[in-house]
């Protein structure tokens, strides 16, 4: 048998939730995390669009970066990222790449600078589930003896997204409705307080929220028992961050890639850019002149017929040109939508390639991201 | 006179005057969640049992259709080629994939009755 284990598998704070709502479980970065629910992707992933969807993203790693106060620690996070995190106000959230000596992206993560003075030199930091232990070890060997890595202990995450999230949060908490995107701050939802981020990965408006673990079903339901409100599995999450154009750690990024191939430029502050101070910076300054040799593009399929996750692109004679990194169907684009790296020669709009779909090229066309246009409240 | 039997791999067989419809069960269509995509094989191919005859594809994955029986396509379903949701909603009728004339009516016999894929499903 070699059907994964499911006694190893870790649970979020909400599994039993999860379960109750008729959750399909599958085994997700070691946890055991819905993957759809009765609902179908299809419904959910519509339903996030048009109202809002709730996510379960507890798998996520959450965790403080703690020094004397915050300039010591966005000096400590400039050490192994390209971001300007001196500039970050407070209360405002970035996102930013962890990057290696030869500029490799050992993962994407989110820093929110705390709103409030009296938590001077906390930043919290969201990183990838598949990546915790990876990034807790990279970056405790790049921090100075004065900043420390603490993991936020007992805590879920959850997200809501779409049009009618700021709606549904402005009944609960009306800190929350005034919050502009990539904006945070610490506010009650019934009682409990609660870490509220105006953020999110479906290009959608909406809210990220950490709470307590022992009251986060409570809040959960609280939240679903708003009539604009299904519950979403990890299914429509990826798709509608496919149709927002966002990167997936471990599909479009990874420790091969550059931020210049993937088309993340804009995380490298301008600060940063004149210093060339980073990791890789040698590299990655050298793909800004030059041009990387390959790079991420949206990709449209002439017909119906989706191109999954490792399909080959090829030019008009059959030579491999590039490969798919993400693709699938999207459900609010009504049709076949993919992602992948070509060599740079082909990566302008509109560039005639194929896909080797099943043995058989098929047409289609590189494609500006994203797929839908991102509806964030700025 | 007809008769539906079944694979391990989740299709049927529907056999009138050597004609098989052939489509996926209704445990197959809800495992699968919605079909986005179905890609159907051309009238004049000849299949082999267990060999692979279509693709049906959800929002998550793409998944193989063998044909239960050798056999000559006659016809595929335009219907779900137009309307994938279809596959979901009446897998076991309006949601058919293909049409073939059946060379082998012996190996019919060999597939599961409806009692006995019940008796299947109840083992997964």
């Amino acid at each position: 048998m070699n059907a994964p284990d499911t006694e190893t598998l870790r649970r979020t704070p909400l599994h039993a939730l999860h379960l109750e709502l008729g959750g399909k479980m599958v085994p997700f970065a070691g946890y055991d995390m819905p993957v759809q629910y009765p609902t179908g992707i299809l419904k959910e992933h519509l339903h996030t669009r048009e109202q809002a969807g709730l996510f379960d993203v507890s798998h996520m790693g959450q965790r403080f970066l703690v020094g004397i106060d915050d300039a010591a620690v966005a000096r400590a996070l400039e050490a192994f990222t390209p971001g300007d995190f001196q500039s970050l106000g407070r209360g405002r959230i970035r996102y930013s790449l962890l990057l290696n000596e030869s500029g490799g992206i050992v993962d994407d993560f989110m820093t929110t600078r705390s709103h409030d003075p009296d938590e001077d030199g906390r930043f919290f930091l969201v990183v990838n589930a598949g990546r915790k232990a990876v990034d807790d070890v990279f970056i405790r060997e790049r921090l100075p003896s004065n900043v420390t890595l603490e993991k936020a202990v007992d805590r879920a995450l959850i997200a809501l997204q779409g049009p009618m999230a700021e709606t549904v949060m402005a009944r609960h908490c009306p800190p929350a409705a005034a919050l502009s995107f990539m904006s945070a701050t610490v506010a009650d939802i019934d009682g409990v307080s609660c870490r509220i981020s105006r953020s999110g990965y479906t290009g959608e408006d909406g809210y990220e929220i950490s709470i307590p673990a022992s009251d986060a079903e409570r809040i959960t339901r609280l939240l679903l028992a708003e009539k604009e409100v299904l519950p979403i599995g990890l299914g429509a999450r990826d798709s509608l961050r496919l149709e927002a154009g966002l990167s997936l750690y471990g599909h479009e990024i990874d420790e091969g890639t550059s931020p210049v191939e993937a088309d993340l430029t804009w995380v490298i502050g301008k600060r940063r850019k004149m210093e060339r101070n980073f990791p890789g910076a040698t590299r990655i300054m050298d793909e800004l002149l030059s041009g990387p040799s390959r790079k991420r593009v949206g990709i449209l399929p002439d017909g119906k017929a989706p191109a999954r996750e490792g399909t080959e692109i090829v030019n008009g004679n059959g030579q491999r040109i590039g490969i798919v990194t993400s693709g699938g169907f999207g459900p609010s684009a009504g049709g076949p939508i993919a992602m992948g790296y070509v060599e740079s020669a082909f990566a302008q709009d509109g560039s005639e390639i194929a896909l080797m779909v099943r043995g058989t090229p098929r047409a289609a066309k590189v494609v500006p991201l994203p797929f839908i246009a991102h509806r964030y409240k700025r | 006179m007809s008769e539906i039997r079944f694979t391990d791999q989740h299709e049927w067989v529907r056999v009138e005057n050597g004609v098989g419809t052939v489509g996926i069960t209704k445990y197959a269509a809800d495992s699968l969640g919605d079909v986005v995509y179905v890609e159907l094989p051309s009238a004049g191919k000849k299949l082999n049992p267990g060999g692979e005859a279509a693709v049906v594809e959800s929002v998550k994955a793409a998944s193989e259709v063998y044909s239960p029986v050798a056999g000559e396509v006659i016809e595929a379903n335009q219907v779900i080629a137009d309307e994938p949701a279809q596959v979901n909603a009446d897998p076991e009728g309006e949601g058919w994939f293909f049409r073939l004339r059946v060379s082998d009516m012996g190996a019919l016999s060999k597939l599961m009755t409806n009692d006995q894929y019940k008796e299947f499903l109840k083992g997964l």
